[in-house]
C-alpha cells in the first residue's frame, strides 16, 4: 500500500522540528536551510503551514530532466533524484509548479523530498500530528470522518 | 561538543568585527549562554563601570543545545550590566534568532565600545559587517524589521532590534526578536541603544552537523525521550499549549497571591476576564476569540506562545489598521502587570498595550508595574493631571493604560517619566516606599506574602525582582517536583537555592526553563552529555549551576551590592495580606535570609567567601 504525506496546517505550531529532522536524516545536519520540507509563517493571520513535494503522478520535474536523473521509486511512489546522474542543470526547479525541488549549492545537485525511503523523519518529529503519513488512496479519510461524525449527531 | 567554538567580537568604537576561538576551559565550567556569557562579562569589564557608558559590554550568547532538535533548543540570552539595577543582567529569549546564530556558526557575539553613529550588525555565516542604521534609527522594532528584510531581500533573515523607547533612554527597554519574542527584562535594550546599535540581523545556512555532537546516536535517543516526557506531562503537554502561561491567572488568584493595584491587594476581582480561559471566549464586539492560535519557538514541542488579535472596533485600534492583524498575545506576566496590577480587566486594552510593548521593545512587567505605582501616586495626589498633561491616571482606567503605553513606547511626554521605572519614578515624586521593586527591578506576578518562597527568591535574585531565577511557585503551588506549603518559611532557603542552581544550568544550555515543569535534571543531563564533550552528569550540571549563581553574585558584590540590597519593599514586610489564605501574613524574608546565606557559604553581609569561591573554582 502506498502512503502519502498529509499536512494539516491548522495543527502546526511553527516549531520547525520537521525541518530539523529532515535535514538531519538526509544531510546529517540540524539546518532548516537544508530541509526538504518548509514551514511558512503567515504572521498577520497567525497561521503556519508546512509544505513539501506532493510526489505528482505525472511529475513535471521528472518529465523535464534531460538526463533522466529523477526516477519513480515503485515501493514508495516518491520521485527520487539520482545524485550520480544529476548534472545540476536546474531545469526541474523551473518545471516544478510548486517550488518543492531546489538546487543545493554545496553539492551541485538538486534536492527534493523522497519520503525518506518510506519512513519520513518529519512525521516522527512533528509533535502535533500536523504531518502524518497515511494511505495514499484515502487522504480524505479524516475529513470524511468529520462529516460522518456530524451525520450521527441527530441533525442529519 | 555542541559549541561552534566561534566568538564574534564587535568593537563598535573601532567599527571592527573579528573572530576568536571560544574559551573551552570556561565552556567546561560555565556551559554556555547565561553562564558562559556571564563569565566573559565578569572577566572583561569592571562591574563598577557605567551601565550606559562605552565600558559596559553587551553579549548575545547561545547554549550548546541551541540550534539542535532538543525540544526548546532555540534560546539565547543577552548578558550585560543593567541600567535598571546596576547589577548583572541576563535576559533570555526564544523565537528563532538564537538558533540562526548557531546556523551561521557562532556561539556568542560580544559588543564592546560605542559607535559614533547609529549602526546595525549584519551576519551572514562567517561574514559579519557593521552597516549604517540611518534608515531605521527612530523607527519602531516592527518598522525596522520590515525595512531590514526589504533591504536585504531575505525573508529568512532573523532580526533582534530595539525600538524608540530604548533610543529615548527608557530604562527597561527590551531587545525584540522575530517581532514578538523578547530579551525582556532589566533594560538590556537600553544598553544596546546606548551603544548606537539598532539591530542585529542573522542568516546562517551552515547548520549544526552530526559531527559537532559528542554522540549523535545518544543525542537523538535522549532528545526523543525528552520530547515524550514533555508530551505526556499535564502542564507541558496540555496546560501550556492550550492556555499558555495564562493557565496561571485563575490559579494564582484563587490562592490569594495575585498582586493587585500596586500590590495593595492579593486578589483581583477581574482576573477571570483577563485569564487564559477568557482569551478563548468569543468577544462581544466581533464574536471572535482573542486567541488565534498557540505558537512555538524554534524546536519547541510545548508551544505555549499566544497569537492574538484585537477587536477592530475597539477604541484602542479604531482607524489603526497596523494593529488589526494577529501578533504576540498576552502571557501571564504581561496580563498581570498590565491588568491586575493596574486594576484593568479589559482584554482588548491589555492586548493592545502588549502589542505596543512588542512594537517598541519595552518590558511589559516593568512597564505595567510602573504604571501601577504611578496610579497609586495619582490617587494620593503626588502625581496630578498637570504632570500627565490632563490624563486621569486612575486604577482601572483602560484609557489611561492605552495612553501610557503609547507615550512610553514612543518616549514622549510623561512617557519619559514612566520609562524611568517604578523606583526612580517613586523617588522623583517623593514616594519611594510605593515602588514595588528589588534592586530597582519591578516584581512579577506572585505576591510573596501568599507564596513565601518567592519573597526570598525575589530578594536574592541577581537581576532584581524576578520569577525566573527560582520559580518556587512550581513547588509551593503546583507541587512540582514536590508540594510544599506556600504559607510557611521553613525549608524555603534550601528550596530557593536548589531552584536557583538548577535554573542557572537550564538557562545556560539553550533549553527553555518551562521544560522543568516536566523535566528534572535526570532528563536534561543526558541530552547535554550526548551533545557536549566532558562530564555532564546530573551532579556536574548542578555544580555548574551553583558556580554560575555565585559568579553572578560576585559580579554584583563587586558592583557594590550588599545584603542591604537583598530586601523587599516595606509594604510586603509590614502590611499583612488583606484577604485570602495568607490574610494577615507578611513576607517572612528576615527569617529565611540568614539561613540562605549560610547554605550558600556566604557571609551574613551577603559576600561570597573565598572558601566558597575556591570550592567552586571561581
Amino acid at each position: 500500500m502506498l502512503r502519502s504525506l498529509h499536512i494539516s496546517p491548522s495543527k502546526c505550531t511553527g516549531c520547525l522540528q520537521c525541518e530539523m529532522a529532515c535535514s538531519f536524516e538526509n544531510e546529517g545536519v540540524f539546518n532548516p536551510s537544508k530541509s526538504r520540507i518548509k514551514v511558512f509563517t503567515f504572521h498577520d493571520e497567525g497561521r503556519f503551514a508546512p509544505y513539501t513535494c506532493t510526489q505528482c503522478a505525472e511529475a513535471w520535474c521528472m518529465q523535464a530532466c534531460p538526463v533522466d536523473a529523477i526516477v519513480l521509486n515503485r515501493e514508495t511512489g516518491s520521485k527520487d533524484v539520482l545524485n550520480d546522474v544529476c548534472v545540476g542543470c536546474k531545469v526541474c526547479t523551473i518545471a516544478c509548479p510548486f517550488g518543492t525541488i531546489n538546487y543545493n549549492t554545496d553539492t551541485g545537485k538538486v534536492v527534493k523530498c523522497d519520503l525518506c525511503g518510506g519512513d519520513p523523519a518529519c512525521v516522527k518529529a512533528c509533535p502535533t500530528e500536523a504531518i502524518t503519513y497515511i494511505d495514499a488512496d484515502a487522504t480524505g479519510l479524516d475529513r470524511m470522518r468529520q462529516w460522518a461524525a456530524q451525520s450521527i449527531t441527530g441533525n442529519a | 561538543m555542541g559549541w561552534t567554538r566561534n566568538v564574534l567580537r564587535v568593537n563598535l568604537t573601532a567599527g571592527t568585527c573579528t573572530r576568536e576561538p571560544l574559551n573551552m576551559e570556561w565552556a567546561g565550567q560555565f556551559l554556555g549562554q547565561r553562564g558562559l556569557g556571564s563569565k566573559y562579562l565578569s572577566e572583561e569589564m569592571d562591574p563598577k563601570a557605567e551601565a550606559l557608558g562605552p565600558d559596559n559590554k553587551l553579549i548575545f550568547a547561545t547554549g550548546p543545545l541551541t540550534g539542535t532538535i532538543a525540544a526548546t533548543g532555540g534560546r539565547y540570552s543577552v548578558i550585560t550590566k543593567s541600567p535598571l539595577t546596576g547589577g548583572i543582567a541576563c535576559s533570555n529569549s526564544g523565537g528563532f534568532i538564537g538558533a540562526e546564530m548557531k546556523m551561521a556558526g557562532w556561539d556568542m557575539v560580544i559588543f564592546e565600545g560605542k559607535s559614533a553613529t547609529p549602526v546595525y550588525l549584519h551576519i551572514e555565516n562567517e561574514t559579519a559587517t557593521l552597516l549604517p542604521a540611518d534608515v531605521i534609527w527612530g523607527k519602531s522594532c516592527w518598522d525596522a524589521d520590515k525595512t531590514l528584510h526589504a533591504i536585504h531581500q531575505d525573508p529568512q533573515m532573523r532580526i533582534s532590534v530595539v525600538g524608540r523607547a530604548a533610543e529615548k533612554g527608557n530604562l527597561y527597554s527590551a531587545i525584540i526578536n522575530d517581532l514578538h519574542r523578547a530579551a525582556g527584562r532589566s533594560g538590556v535594550g537600553t544598553v544596546m541603544a546606548s551603544k548606537n546599535l539598532k539591530a542585529v540581523c542573522v542568516r546562517g545556512n551552515k547548520g549544526m552537523s552530526a559531527d559537532s555532537l559528542h554522540d549523535p546516536v545518544a543525542f537523538m535517543t535522549s532528545t526523543a525521550a525528552g520530547k515524550k516526557v514533555l508530551a505526556e506531562n499535564a502542564v507541558t503537554g496540555e496546560g501550556l499549549p492550550a492556555l499558555g502561561t495564562q493557565v496561571l491567572m485563575n490559579v494564582i488568584n484563587e490562592v490569594g497571591a495575585m498582586p493587585t493595584r500596586n500590590m495593595r491587594e492579593v486578589h483581583f476581582e477581574g482576573a477571570s476576564k483577563i485569564s487564559g480561559e477568557a482569551m478563548l471566549e468569543p468577544r462581544p464586539g466581533d464574536g471572535k476569540p482573542n486567541l488565534v492560535t498557540n505558537a512555538a519557538c524554534f524546536s519547541c514541542t510545548i508551544a505555549c506562545g499566544r497569537i492574538s488579535t484585537i477587536d477592530k472596533g475597539h477604541f484602542t485600534v479604531q482607524n489603526k489598521p497596523q494593529y488589526w492583524g494577529a501578533s504576540g498575545g498576552l502571557e501571564y506576566e504581561a496580563a498581570w502587570a498590565l491588568g491586575s496590577d493596574t486594576g484593568i480587566s479589559d482584554l482588548d486594552t491589555l492586548t493592545y498595550a502588549n502589542f505596543l510593548c512588542n512594537e517598541d521593545g519595552i518590558d511589559p512587567i516593568s512597564f505595567g508595574a510602573t504604571v501601577a505605582a504611578a496610579m497609586e501616586m495619582f490617587q494620593d495626589g503626588a502625581i496630578t493631571t498637570e504632570h500627565t498633561g490632563g490624563m486621569e491616571l486612575t486604577f482601572g482606567s483602560a484609557e489611561a493604560l492605552a495612553w501610557a503605553a503609547e507615550v512610553t513606547a514612543q518616549g514622549e511626554g510623561f512617557g519619559l517619566d514612566i520609562g524611568l521605572g517604578s523606583k526612580r519614578l517613586c523617588e522623583k515624586y517623593g514616594r519611594p516606599e510605593l515602588s514595588m521593586t528589588v534592586k530597582g527591578q519591578e516584581f512579577p506576578a506572585y505576591d510573596p506574602r501568599g507564596i513565601q518562597g518567592m519573597g526570598l527568591a525575589y530578594a536574592t535574585s541577581n537581576r532584581g525582582a524576578c520569577h525566573l531565577r527560582a520559580y518556587t511557585v512550581s513547588s509551593e503551588i503546583l507541587g512540582v517536583p514536590e508540594k510544599t506549603d506556600p504559607l510557611v518559611t521553613e525549608g524555603k532557603a534550601g528550596l530557593v537555592k536548589a531552584f536557583q542552581d538548577a535554573t542557572s544550568l537550564v538557562d545556560s544550555s539553550g533549553l527553555c526553563v518551562f521544560t522543568t515543569f516536566a523535566w528534572s535534571m535526570d532528563d536534561i543531563a543526558p541530552q547535554l552529555n550526548a551533545a557536549c564533550e566532558g562530564d555532564w552528569s546530573v551532579d556536574a550540571c548542578l555544580e555548574v549551576g551553583e558556580r554560575i549563581w555565585n559568579l553572578e553574585r560576585d559580579f554584583n558584590n563587586r558592583a557594590g551590592m550588599t545584603s542591604k540590597d537583598d530586601s523587599l519593599p516595606p509594604r510586603l514586610l509590614k502590611e499583612g495580606a488583606p484577604s485570602g489564605p495568607a490574610k494577615g501574613k507578611v513576607s517572612g524574608l528576615p527569617e529565611m535570609l540568614p539561613e540562605y546565606y549560610e547554605l550558600r557559604g556566604w557571609t551574613q553581609d551577603g559576600e561570597v567567601t573565598t572558601q566558597t569561591k575556591q570550592r567552586l573554582g571561581l
